[in-house]
């Protein structure tokens, strides 16, 4: 019997987790804003976020994509300090390239993204976190609407004054760990008015995040840009 | 060759593959991959059995005219009926959706728009096919298309998770190359059958590896 003569059957169970459509068309009118947070490793990038969630999560409806070098990590992390339902944290692989993957090929996270989107259809808030890269990384348009970069007060007090992509164009930086300043020799005053300096006009916030409201004040400026787009 | 082509074999076109290691990063833990010889022979392992698979769907997707939501849904079953691992054939379809995205974005042809509506006839070769007719392609151009992807992306992972030589490995490729070659010579051939005949030679090593590695705790890459 020739082969396409074999009774054969084709079985049709294996249908697609997702319905997410590809078309961008769909995606005009979506809701979510997109935030990236990006930053060297350790500079508390999976903190930050965490903090956000424990602080927003009550008025907004929030998902996030986490980009660790080991995908698991940073998502792990989040869920074991409980700041979300594990069905609103999704980790992405990326090919041992974490910058690749939020500027120069985004596909990943934006199917991730997506996915989580329609998922729960309602999302305000969407996190993408960025596994920790050097100071030329920055976020695609591409993939978020809006991006936060972390320094590390204890990363050295010259990364400012070095500037590079993510300290001139981001549109937040955050200097984080200034409690630590005393103890490694920074001068949190010289970080500032360094980036400043290189950021023409555009924000810079310092935090410690020894507990979640350290963030209030990054939080608020989250809210804000929220409520700029809804109206 | 035209210029669309030539966008779809370069690497840095925006469609996620920089995320597939295909198998390589579970092979490297098993100890199955460890300098430029063993790569090689995992590379012309893969393109033998999966590769021949994928580039026969491509081809046989790259020679259809303007086909239907059910043709191209029948096609898709097809394929998934050859890919015994559910997390590959996850896999497949997530790499599908993004390739489709990007191409979506960047051309328009009725096939694509089909396949955009259908939204399950996505698994990666299927998608790829699309794309080579959509950009002018032949049957021939889909199957070496397809299997350069693979050979891009094994080698790609052989460099970045052992730190091989980029030199060595490219001369691991371009032997492998010779191959392809003739191999794509036979999927074009084999596209033009019925599409119930096409390739189903997937081998399961590739299969156990990917059941392997989806479960891992943490991992770098997707597949």
């Amino acid at each position: 019997m020739p082969p396409h003569e074999i009774p054969h059957e084709i079985p049709h169970d294996d249908v697609p987790y997702d319905s997410a459509s590809p078309n961008p068309a769909d995606l005009e009118a979506r809701r979510a804003l997109r935030v990236g947070i990006g930053g060297p490793v350790g500079s508390g990038k999976t903190t930050l976020v965490g903090a956000l969630c424990a602080l927003l999560r009550d008025q907004l409806s929030l998902v996030v994509v986490t980009n660790d070098i080991f995908t698991s990590e940073d998502a792990d992390a989040l869920r074991e300090a409980a700041v979300l339902p594990t069905e609103r944290i999704v980790a992405v692989e990326t090919g041992c390239c974490p910058h690749t993957a939020i500027r120069d090929d985004i596909a990943a996270n934006l199917d991730a993204v997506e996915q989580l989107e329609v998922l729960h259809g309602d999302v305000d808030l969407t996190f993408v976190e960025s596994g920790g890269d050097n100071l030329t990384a920055i976020f695609s348009r591409g993939l978020v609407d809006v991006q936060i970069f972390v320094l590390d007060t204890a990363g050295g007090d010259d990364v400012p004054r070095k500037g590079g992509p993510g300290v001139a164009m981001a549109d937040l930086l955050v200097i984080n760990k200034v409690d630590l300043a005393p103890y490694v020799a920074s001068d949190v005053d010289r970080m500032l008015s360094d980036a400043r300096e290189r950021r023409d006009g555009k924000p810079v916030f310092s935090t410690s995040l020894v507990d979640a409201s350290g963030a209030a004040e990054v939080a608020g400026w989250i809210s804000a840009r929220i409520a700029a787009r809804s109206t | 060759m035209n210029s669309a082509l030539m966008m779809l074999v370069d690497g840095r076109f925006p469609a996620g593959g920089h995320t597939n290691s295909a198998g390589v990063e579970a092979a490297v833990r098993l100890g199955d991959v460890h300098d430029d010889a063993t790569l090689e022979r995992y590379l012309v392992g893969r393109l033998s059995t999966t590769g021949m698979v994928d580039a026969a769907f491509s081809a046989h997707v790259a020679a259809l005219v303007d086909p239907t939501e059910g043709v191209l849904e029948e096609i898709d079953a097809e394929y998934a009926s050859r890919v015994l691992s559910p997390r590959l054939r996850d896999a497949s379809r997530r790499f599908g959706r993004q390739m489709l995205r990007a191409g979506a974005t960047v051309w328009s042809a009725p096939m694509i728009d089909t396949i955009a509506r259908s939204k399950v006839a996505v698994h990666q070769p299927v998608v790829l096919g699309a794309l080579v007719a959509a950009s002018g392609g032949t049957v021939h151009d889909a199957a070496l298309l397809s299997f350069h992807h693979l050979s891009a992306a094994v080698t790609s992972a052989g460099v970045r998770l052992l730190g091989l030589d980029p030199m060595s490995v490219a001369v691991v490729q371009a032997a492998a190359g010779e191959h392809v070659d003739r191999w794509a010579d036979d999927a074009a051939w084999l596209a033009l059958l019925p599409v119930a005949e096409l390739p189903a030679n997937g081998g399961s090593l590739t299969e156990i590896l990917a059941e392997d590695h989806g479960r891992w705790d943490a991992r770098l890459f997707v597949a």
